[in-house]
């Protein structure tokens, strides 16, 4: 079973280092190109900035064939600028992908002075959840359900194949949430 | 049991080194304006750096090169939606106060600015707000990171549209990093101390082959072929200053530039995006530069 992770810029390493960490089984290889996305099982969106991930997807022609991907089935998942180019609404912009009925707000907790360590519950699991320049999500579709919150606010977020964080697990020492994506892939085998 | 203060104090540290990891394989774009900014974050730019004048403006004119204004700071700040940095002179630790009130997201002490100290950089370890540093080595690199640094870049030599100096010493880090990762143990606490660089640093290095935070490369990028370049050699991603608005065409160039740091391992994407982008700045040869016209021996 081989994992991509969205290799055009942010989070990159992070997250393919702790999906090789989960188990020895699962690959993690960077994609970038249609060929490179057409070889993974499961996909995942990573931090970074969103408008320049956004940018790179449209240029080179990934948006369209990520999106059929995922509405074939194809586990996704999307942290922090990943969440908002999934989502389908985002304030004061066009949506991106539209694959997960979310509203989401940019930038919501303010400038990166306002970033944070919080911590809470993530489907049974007590974790901390790292927070930079994170959105807000402020409105959740009758379909999605909340996985986490933290603050009264929820954090994360799943609509079947599709699952979004506001918080970076790629930044911690703690895999879970990693394993917790690797159990999506197997359900679906 | 660690104390609130110990553990917030940590969660800082490693926030700002986070954020300088999501901005990793993106390019930091020098703007001197609102509307310039607005360039860059369209171009794909993942932060942005405000400053009253290009290094290769700075160069021209010369003067004393300080922080800019905050009023055209804060313009630049409601102007984007990604990230913005802004320079301080080395050891100006008043500036950096200064931007941390106004809420800046990285404070660049930087050898372009004229440096207000000549014997010491600021202590970065008393500021909330990340701090980026130039460095020409590991024992530079590892210097500014034990003062607080989040984040370091190549200096290369800026404001001249030349990339010899950041090859230069983007060469040279991933050599001594090399070099020190093969050291066997009893011989770090002397390498250290050769380099001038704290011994758990350099245990650091040698343990996990790398810096223990990301680094950029800066000084002097002004092609996509340059971008990629330094991208080849081992950069986590690429400051480019003059060498977007000083070129015949600022959105295209940087567009480019983007797309070329994204895909900078394949020759066919470079020659696509590096196709009629017009004139690149005028650069100029560091070989025939005088040593006080060099920025790069700025700092310590």
């Amino acid at each position: 079973m081989t994992i991509g992770v969205l290799a055009l810029q942010g989070s990159v390493a992070e997250h393919i280092k702790m999906i090789k960490s989960v188990n020895k089984k699962i690959d993690a290889v960077a994609v970038k190109t249609v060929d490179e996305l057409a070889a993974v099982d499961a996909l995942i969106i990573p931090g970074g900035e969103s408008t320049t991930l956004r940018r790179l997807l449209n240029e080179f022609n990934l948006l369209i064939p990520i999106k059929e991907r995922i509405l074939a089935g194809m586990p996704v998942w999307g942290t922090c600028a990943g969440l908002i180019l999934l989502a389908n609404r985002v304030e004061g912009e066009y949506p991106c992908l539209s694959v997960l009925d979310v509203d989401v707000k940019r930038n919501a907790y303010g400038r990166h002075s306002e970033s944070f360590v919080g911590e809470g519950d993530f489907d049974g699991m007590y974790i901390n959840m790292v927070f930079i320049r994170a959105p807000f999500i402020t409105r959740v579709g009758d379909n999605v359900t909340v996985l986490a919150e933290c603050n009264d606010r929820p954090v994360a977020v799943r609509q079947g194949n599709v699952l979004a964080t506001v918080f970076h697990p790629e930044m911690t020492r703690d895999n879970r949430v990693h394993k917790y994506f690797c159990g999506m892939i197997d359900a679906k085998v | 049991m660690a104390s609130k203060e110990e553990t917030k104090a940590a969660n800082r540290k490693l926030l700002n080194r986070n954020l300088a990891q999501m901005l990793k394989g993106g390019v930091i774009m020098d703007v001197t304006n609102a509307e310039q900014a607005q360039i860059a974050e369209q171009a794909g730019a993942v932060a942005v750096m405000a400053l009253e004048r290009v290094p290769a403006d700075i160069r021209k004119e010369g003067g004393v090169a300080r922080m800019s204004d905050p009023k055209m700071i804060s313009e630049i700040q409601k102007a984007v939606s990604i990230p913005v940095m802004a320079k301080v002179r080395i050891g100006h630790f008043v500036e950096a106060q200064i931007l941390e009130a106004i809420k800046i997201d990285y404070i660049d002490e930087s050898e372009v600015l004229t440096p207000a100290d000549d014997a010491y950089h600021i202590d970065k370890t008393k500021f909330e707000t990340p701090f980026v540093c130039g460095a020409r080595d590991l024992g530079e690199a590892l210097r500014r990171i034990s003062e607080g640094a989040s984040m370091i870049r190549t200096k290369g030599e800026a404001g001249t549209g030349n990339v010899v100096e950041a090859v230069k010493h983007m060469r040279k880090m991933r050599t001594q990093i090399a070099e020190v990762s093969a050291l066997p143990a009893e011989q770090l606490a002397t390498y250290a101390k050769d380099i001038g660089a704290p011994l758990e640093l350099v245990k650091y290095v040698a343990k996990n082959k790398a810096l223990p935070v990301v680094n950029f490369a800066a000084g002097g990028i002004a092609t996509p072929a340059d971008a990629a370049l330094m991208m080849q050699l081992g950069a986590d991603g690429v400051f480019v200053g003059s060498g977007i608005f000083k070129s015949s065409d600022p959105k295209a160039r940087a567009e480019a530039i983007v797309k070329a740091v994204a895909y900078y391992g394949d020759p066919a994407i470079l020659a696509g995006v590096s196709y009629g982008l017009g004139a690149a700045m005028t650069g100029v040869d560091v070989e025939s530069m005088s040593e006080a016209e060099r920025l790069a021996k700025r700092g310590w």
